[in-house]
C-alpha cells in the first residue's frame, strides 16, 4: 500500500529505469529491447506521482487517459483496475506504452518533470498492459446490441483498429478491409519487432475478431472495390477511411535508383513484414552489406539504423542535415540507437549517390551543413557550406525522409476533398470528409505522425460515425474525444 | 483467401492456373495484374491476369517457372489457398487506332491475351507477333489466334515459324506493309527493349508492360521504380505499361538482377529439398 509521503520525497525517488538488454547482446538480435518493470518497480514508480488535483499530465495525453487514477492503482498493486481505467480511453495501452513519444506528450506536461525527472507514465502504462498480456486475463469488450448498420473501415492500422473496436462496442457490423496480407498497418510492416513485438499486435487484433470485427486483407480499395462500391454494392452504410501514409519520399538526387538504395518503407517492410532477416527460411531476400547509411533522423530512421546494425551490418551511419536536437525521434529511441553503436553525421545531407557498372550502389557524396535562421517549422534551416562535400563508401543506403499520402484511395474518389499535400480534409469534430458518410483519420488526414493521434482520431471518427448512422449526419461542434 | 482450382501445364516450364477469385475477376481488365504469396514464409510475387471470367469468379494466370515461389507454385494441387490481392496496376489504354501489332515473347505471350482481345473488340485490326527459343515455348497460340487478325511466328531455332527473332518480322513487317499504328510489346525487358529501339526511328508508338521486382504492388515501398523519360516512376501504380521509347531499359535490367545470388540459392535449396522426378528433369532441360 501506499507510502505516506511528502510531495518533496515522492519526488526525489528516482526515476526508475527501464531494464533492458545489453546493447552489445542486442544489436544482435531481433528480441525486445526494454524488458519492462516488475511489479515493485512499477509500483516504487508510481510512488514518484504527485496525485495532482490538477494533474497536467492528462492534457499532454492525446487520448485523456486519466493518469493520476491509474497511477494510484498500480501504487496500490491493483494492477486490473489500473488497466480498466486505463481502457476507458485507450484500446491499445501495450502497444502506446511502448511507442508514444512519451517526452513529448503526458511525460513532457508532468509536474515532476519540473524540477526533476517526471513520472514514467508510458513504462507505468506497458506494465499494467503486459500484466494482463502474461497473464491472459484479457476481458474482451462486449460488443453492443446490434443496431443493423454495417460500417466499412479501410486500412488496419491504428486508426482504423479503433475505430472499429468503438464501433464495434456501438452495435454496429464492422469489416475492415486491408490491402496487404496482413493486418496492423505500421504496427505490422513497418515498427521492428525489437520495438514492438507482434505477438503483442496480433493479440490485440484477435481480440477485436473476438468481438465480432470481420477482416478481410488483400482487399484493395481503389482497386478491388472503390469506395463507392462498398457503399453501393457491397451495402455499407458509412466508410472510414484510415489508409495511413504510405507512400515513400525520395530525395530526388542523382543516383536513387541504384541498387542498394532502399526507401525505409521497402526494407522495413522486406525486414517486419516478410521476415526477410530470417532468409532463406522465409523467401523474401533482403540486401545486407557491410556498409549502411541512413539518410533521416526520425523514429522511422532509427528503426532502419538498428534493423541494419541486426542484420549483421558491421558500420551504420546516420546522415541528417540537422543536429541531435532537432532530431524528431523518440529520446529513447536515440538513446537506445547511440548506445548500440550508430554512428551520427550530424549536419551532413546526401547531394548524389554513385554506383558501379553493374547498378549497385557504392557510395554517397555528402555535404556539411550549418544551421541559419529560423524556418516556417520554427527549426533553424540547414545551410549548405561550400566546399564540404566528400564521399562516404558504403553497401546500402535507406532513405528515411518521409512518407506521403498513397493516392489509391484518393485518386478513386471523386468528390474526396483534399489539401495540396494530397491528406483528405474531414471536420475535425467528427471527422467526417466532404463526402457524406465517408469518414477518415490518421496519418491520412494529419500527414506522418503517431500511433495515439491515429488512434484517438479512430475514435472521435467512430462516435462521428455513430452519431450519422443514427442521425443521418453527425452533430458537429461535439467536444472532442473521452 | 484464393483458391487454385485447376492447373495444367501448357509447354515445359509454363503453368496455367485458374484461380477462384470473384472480386478480383468482376474489375478485372486488360493489363492488370495480382500479388501472390503462396504461404506464410512466402514472397509476394506479381502475375498477369492473363484472362477472367466473372459468372465463375475465376481468373487465370500463366506462370514460367523460373525460381523458387514459381517452382513451388508449379507443386501446389488444385485446391490449395493462396493469397491474392488485385487487380493491381493501371489498365491497358484501348482505344481504335486502327492496325495493332501485337508482339509477345516467353511469358509475356499470356498477359498479351486480353490487350489483344480488347484491342480487337475496339475495332483494330490485330497483326500477333508471338516467339520463342523454340516451338513448344511459343505459348497460348490457339487463344491469340482467337484475337488476330493476322499470326506470325518466329523461333530462334526455327523449328517453328520463322527463323529469327521477333524484331526481325517486325522490320519486315513495316519494310512491306508501312507503319503499323501503334505497337504493343510484352515479353523480356531485353526484347522489350530491341522492339522500341527498333520502332523509334520509324516513330510509332510502342507500349511496353515493364516486370520490376515488386513487393507490396500498391505504391508503398517503391521497389518497382524505373526511369521513364527521366522521371522515376512506380511500375505497380504509375504503370506496368509505358511508352517503350521513354523506359531506361538498362536501368530496368540491372534492377531485376537485384537479388541474383538469394534466389540462386533458394532455388537450390528447393530443389534439394524437393528431389522429385519432375523437377530433376525439368533441371536437366537447364
Ligand atoms: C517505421 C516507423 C516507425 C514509427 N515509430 C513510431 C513510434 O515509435 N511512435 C509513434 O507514435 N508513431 C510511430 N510511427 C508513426 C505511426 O506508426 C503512424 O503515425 C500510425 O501507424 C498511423 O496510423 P494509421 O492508422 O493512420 O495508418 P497506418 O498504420 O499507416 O495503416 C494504414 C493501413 O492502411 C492500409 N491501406 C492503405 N491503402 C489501402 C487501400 N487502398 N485499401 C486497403 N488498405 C489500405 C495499409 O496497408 C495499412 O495497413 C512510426 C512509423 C513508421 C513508418
Ligand atoms: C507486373 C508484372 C507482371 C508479371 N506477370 C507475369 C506472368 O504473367 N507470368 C509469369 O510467369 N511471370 C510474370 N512476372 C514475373 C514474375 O513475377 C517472376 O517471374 C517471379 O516473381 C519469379 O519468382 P521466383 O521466386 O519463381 O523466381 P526468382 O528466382 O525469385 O526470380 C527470378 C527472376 O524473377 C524476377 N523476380 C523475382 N522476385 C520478384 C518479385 N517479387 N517481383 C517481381 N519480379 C521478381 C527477378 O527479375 C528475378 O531475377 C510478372 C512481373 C511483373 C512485375
Ligand atoms: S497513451 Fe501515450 S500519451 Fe497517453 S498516457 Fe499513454 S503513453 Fe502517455
Ligand atoms: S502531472 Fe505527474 S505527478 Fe501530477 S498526476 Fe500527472 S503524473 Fe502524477
Ligand atoms: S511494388 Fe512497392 S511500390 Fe511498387
Amino acid at each position: 500500500m501506499s507510502r505516506d509521503l511528502k510531495p518533496v520525497e515522492r519526488m526525489k525517488i528516482p526515476r526508475h529505469p527501464m531494464p533492458a538488454q545489453d546493447p552489445l547482446a542486442r544489436r544482435k538480435n531481433f528480441q525486445e529491447v526494454a524488458l519492462g518493470y516488475t511489479a515493485e518497480m512499477a509500483m516504487e514508480e508510481a510512488e514518484r506521482c504527485l496525485q495532482c488535483k490538477k494533474p497536467y499530465c492528462i492534457d499532454g495525453c492525446p487520448v485523456g487517459i486519466d493518469i493520476p487514477e491509474f497511477i494510484k492503482r498500480v501504487r496500490d498493486g491493483e494492477f486490473d483496475k489500473a488497466l480498466q481505467v486505463i481502457k476507458r480511453t485507450n484500446t491499445l495501452p501495450a502497444i502506446c506504452g511502448r511507442v508514444c513519444p512519451q517526452e513529448d506528450q503526458c511525460e513532457s506536461t508532468c509536474i515532476v518533470g519540473k524540477k526533476y525527472k517526471p513520472v514514467a507514465i508510458g513504462r507505468l502504462e506497458r506494465f499494467v498492459a503486459d500484466v494482463e498480456l502474461q497473464q491472459g486475463t484479457a476481458k474482451i469488450p462486449v460488443r453492443g446490441e446490434r443496431s443493423g448498420f454495417r460500417v466499412a473501415i479501410v486500412g488496419s492500422g491504428p486508426s482504423g483498429l479503433s475505430c472499429a473496436a468503438e464501433l464495434a462496442r456501438y452495435g454496429h457490423d464492422v469489416t475492415i478491409f486491408e490491402a496487404l496480407h496482413k493486418p496492423g498497418g505500421v504496427l505490422v510492416y513497418g515498427i521492428p519487432e525489437f520495438r514492438l513485438p507482434k505477438d503483442i499486435v496480433r493479440y490485440e487484433i484477435e481480440n477485436l475478431q473476438k468481438m465480432g470485427v470481420e477482416i478481410r486483407c488483400n482487399f484493395v480499395v481503389g482497386k478491388t472495390a472503390t469506395v463507392e462500391d462498398l457503399v453501393e454494392e457491397l451495402g455499407y452504410d458509412a466508410v472510414f477511411l484510415g489508409t495511413g501514409a504510405g507512400l515513400p519520399y525520395f530525395m530526388g538526387i542523382p543516383g536513387e535508383n541504384f541498387i542498394g538504395v532502399y526507401s525505409a518503407n521497402e526494407y522495413l517492410t522486406r525486414i517486419n513484414l516478410m521476415k526477410g532477416y530470417k532468409f532463406p527460411a522465409y523467401d523474401t531476400p533482403v540486401q545486407v552489406g557491410k556498409t549502411v547509411a541512413v539518410v533521416g533522423s526520425g523514429n522511422v530512421a532509427m528503426d532502419c539504423l538498428r534493423t541494419a546494425l541486426r542484420l549483421g551490418a558491421d558500420h551504420v551511419i546516420c546522415l541528417y542535415r540537422r543536429t541531435r536536437n532537432e532530431s524528431p525521434a523518440r529520446l529513447e529511441e536515440l538513446e537506445h540507437a547511440e548506445e548500440e553503436g550508430i554512428d551520427f553525421h550530424w549536419l551532413t545531407a546526401p547531394v548524389e549517390v554513385m554506383g558501379n557498372d553493374e547498378g549497385f550502389v557504392t557510395s554517397v557524396r555528402v555535404i556539411k551543413m550549418e544551421l541559419g535562421e529560423p524556418d516556417a517549422s520554427g527549426r533553424r534551416r540547414p545551410v549548405p557550406i561550400d566546399g564540404s562535400e566528400y564521399e562516404i563508401s558504403l553497401d546500402t543506403l535507406v532513405i528515411a525522409i518521409g512518407q506521403g499520402p498513397n493516392p489509391l484511395v484518393t485518386h478513386s474518389t471523386p468528390g474526396l476533398e483534399l489539401n495540396r499535400r494530397g491528406n483528405i480534409v474531414v471536420d475535425e469534430t467528427t471527422m467526417m470528409t466532404s463526402i457524406p458518410g465517408v469518414f477518415a483519420g490518421g496519418d491520412i488526414v494529419t500527414g506522418a505522425a503517431t500511433v495515439i493521434l491515429a488512434m484517438g482520431a479512430g475514435k472521435v471518427a467512430a462516435r462521428g460515425i455513430h452519431e450519422y448512422l443514427q442521425k443521418g449526419s453527425p452533430t458537429p461542434g461535439t467536444p472532442d474525444h473521452n | 483467401m484464393a483458391q487454385i482450382v485447376a492447373k495444367e501445364e501448357i509447354a515445359p516450364k509454363f503453368m496455367k492456373y485458374v484461380i477462384h477469385a470473384p472480386e478480383v475477376a468482376r474489375k478485372h481488365r486488360a493489363g492488370q495484374f495480382v500479388m501472390i504469396l503462396l504461404h506464410d514464409h512466402g514472397e509476394r510475387i506479381p502475375l498477369t491476369i492473363a484472362g477472367s471470367d466473372r459468372e465463375a469468379g475465376t481468373i487465370t494466370l500463366v506462370v514460367q517457372e523460373v525460381g523458387k515461389t514459381t517452382m513451388e507454385m508449379a507443386l501446389m494441387p488444385p485446391g490449395t489457398e493462396i493469397e491474392v490481392a488485385g487487380p493491381l496496376g493501371t489498365p491497358t489504354h484501348i482505344e481504335k487506332w486502327g492496325t495493332v501489332v501485337c508482339i509477345g515473347g516467353g511469358a509475356g505471350i499470356a498477359p498479351l491475351l486480353p490487350i489483344a482481345g480488347a484491342l480487337q473488340r475496339a475495332g483494330n485490326e490485330v497483326i500477333a507477333i508471338l516467339g520463342g527459343r523454340t516451338k513448344e515455348l511459343v505459348i497460348l497460340r490457339e487463344e491469340m489466334e482467337g484475337f488476330a487478325d493476322e499470326m506470325i511466328y518466329t523461333t530462334d531455332d526455327g523449328s517453328f515459324g520463322r527463323k529469327g527473332l521477333v524484331t526481325h518480322a517486325l522490320t519486315s513487317l513495316i519494310e512491306e506493309r508501312g507503319n503499323p499504328d501503334i505497337v504493343f510489346a510484352i515479353g523480356p525487358a531485353i526484347m522489350m527493349k530491341f522492339v522500341s529501339l527498333l520502332t523509334k526511328p520509324y516513330g510509332i508508338p510502342t507500349v511496353v508492360s515493364l516486370n520490376s521486382i515488386m513487393i507490396d504492388g500498391t505504391g508503398m515501398c517503391g521497389c518497382c521504380r524505373v526511369s521513364v523519360g527521366n522521371e522515376t516512376k512506380f511500375v505497380c501504380v504509375d504503370g506496368p505499361e509505358f511508352d517503350g521509347h521513354q523506359v531506361d531499359f538498362d536501368l530496368l535490367m540491372k534492377r531485376q538482377r537485384t537479388y541474383l545470388a538469394q534466389e540462386e540459392e533458394a532455388r537450390q535449396r528447393f530443389l534439394k529439398d524437393h528431389q522429385c522426378r519432375a523437377l530433376n528433369a525439368q533441371e536437366d532441360q537447364r
